[in-house]
């Protein structure tokens, strides 16, 4: 038995996961289907947002899934990589703007 | 890999969860063609290139090509009425000693005519007369350029061959090809550049015809999407990479039972270059021969028989039916 929480075979029970809960499950699904197919946005789009986002939350199963998704749809490695500096930047960007929390703190408390 | 190999991984594959138990399960087994309508021809293996994922394993080093005797004998098939379509590929078809003559014969019958190129051969002597030999015939041409990014398609292909595709393009849109109006049908085929499957034909699609229409001023009609079949050098890359378990996986779980009623082996009919009869090309390329009681070769033809036969399935039939289902006439939905 392995002893490893994520597991690449675990994305195979990710439709699984509605079986505990079968209508907010079933709802679920729905939704993520219709939110990550085309609409006015192309699928391409859509996948790249969604490879940036999985890469941002550290999500390895939709970092597999989107990655796949990418490479299927033609979309170049270059422009994978962009996406993601978005992403990193959004992350130090706003990790950056809640100094202006501590700049607050820091002048008000100070003398 | 030899063909013993090929075998051997094929029925490891088979031992669980074989594509027969799916069928089974959709009560669709055993898998019957349903008429002839295309007959497809692999007239020679011989090619000038050596491609990553061919399924053929086409190279300079391939031997032998469909007889004149064999090819006469096709056109006396492709002339029944059920037979709506003809279909010639390879290795380079170009470099089948005959093509021209048995491409000007098959135009006569009236039937749609089509070739699969792999356009850089087009720009070498004394293929390059191809180019006008297609425009007199009216054939349509099917040319393979896996990726519209030049460096996905060299890797694949090999370098500079990206390049070599786009000058074909334009000389043949020069000839009228890929204009709606002319009527000279230029399509192209996609393949996957790696272990991965071929996204929406759809999206691919407008996705080629952007970056080729942008970037090299070139036009096509339409895109084909193909997933690549464990077979061949593909099978022996998948092995190699370490990505054959993943990719059989990925091939099971995208089953779409929707898929097996269009099999394209249900219409269509292999014949090898040397006029033995398969279910299709990658059946042709393991040595499947078709099933009991059917006639094996091409000059024992008969319709009755050959388009009720059942036909012979194996783990690799997956990619046919993985996601949108895969034929040589690209997505099946
Ligand atoms: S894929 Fe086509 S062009 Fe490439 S080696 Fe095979 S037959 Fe030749
Ligand atoms: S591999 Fe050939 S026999 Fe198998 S499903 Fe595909 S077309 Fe039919």
């Amino acid at each position: 038995m392995s002893q490893q929480y994520y597991e690449k075979d675990d994305l195979q029970d990710f439709p699984n996961i509605a079986e505990y809960a079968s209508e907010q499950g079933e709802k679920f699904f729905e939704y993520y289907d219709r939110a990550t197919s085309a609409g006015k946005l192309t699928e391409r789009e859509k996948s790249l947002i969604a490879l940036t986002v999985a890469t941002v939350r550290h999500c390895p199963y939709c970092i597999d899934a989107y990655t796949n998704k990418c490479l299927s749809l033609g979309v170049g490695h270059d422009e994978m990589m962009e996406a993601i500096h978005v992403g990193a930047a959004m992350v130090a960007g706003d990790t950056l703007v809640h100094a202006t929390q501590m700049r607050k703190i820091v002048k008000k408390k100070e003398m | 890999m030899d063909l013993r190999q090929q075998h051997e991984l094929l029925y490891r594959m088979d031992k669980t969860d074989s594509f027969m138990d799916r069928l089974k399960g959709s009560a669709a087994y055993p898998l019957r063609a349903q008429s002839i309508e295309i007959l497809q021809l692999n007239v020679t293996r011989r090619c000038n290139l050596c491609c990553r994922h061919c399924h053929v394993e086409g190279s300079p080093e391939q031997t032998g090509e469909l007889s004149r005797e064999n090819m006469e004998a096709c056109l006396r098939v492709a002339a029944i009425p059920e037979i709506t379509t003809l279909d010639i590929t390879g290795g380079a078809p170009e470099m089948h000693p005959r093509l021209e003559w048995f491409l000007k014969e098959a135009a006569g019958i009236g039937k749609r005519l089509l070739v699969r190129s792999n356009g850089a051969i087009l720009l070498e002597d004394p293929y390059r007369r191809y180019l006008d030999i297609y425009a007199e015939t009216g054939v349509e041409v099917v040319l393979s350029l896996p990726h519209p990014l030049r460096e996905r398609t060299d890797r694949m292909r090999g370098t500079g061959i990206f390049e070599r595709i786009i000058t074909a393009m334009k000389e043949l849109n020069k000839r009228g090809y890929g204009n709606s109006e002319t009527g000279r049908i230029l399509n192209l085929v996609h393949n996957p550049v790696g272990a991965f499957l071929p996204g929406s034909q759809q999206a691919l699609e407008s996705e080629y015809r952007s970056r080729l229409r942008q970037d090299y001023g070139v036009e096509f009609n339409s895109l084909y999407c193909l997933t690549n079949c464990p077979v061949g050098r593909y099978l022996d890359f998948l092995k190699r990479s370490g990505n054959l378990p993943d990719y059989i996986n990925l091939l099971k779980q995208s089953f779409n039972p929707e898929a097996v009623q269009n099999l394209m082996c249900r219409t269509t009919l292999s014949v090898g270059v040397d006029g033995r009869l398969f279910d299709c090309d990658f059946n042709q390329v393991l040595d499947l021969s078709l099933s009991d009681g059917t006639p094996a070769h091409i000059r024992d033809f008969n319709y009755e028989k050959l388009s009720r036969r059942e036909i012979v399935v194996r783990s690799h039939c997956f990619a046919c039916t993985a996601g949108s289902g895969s034929s040589c006439q690209g997505a099946l939905e």
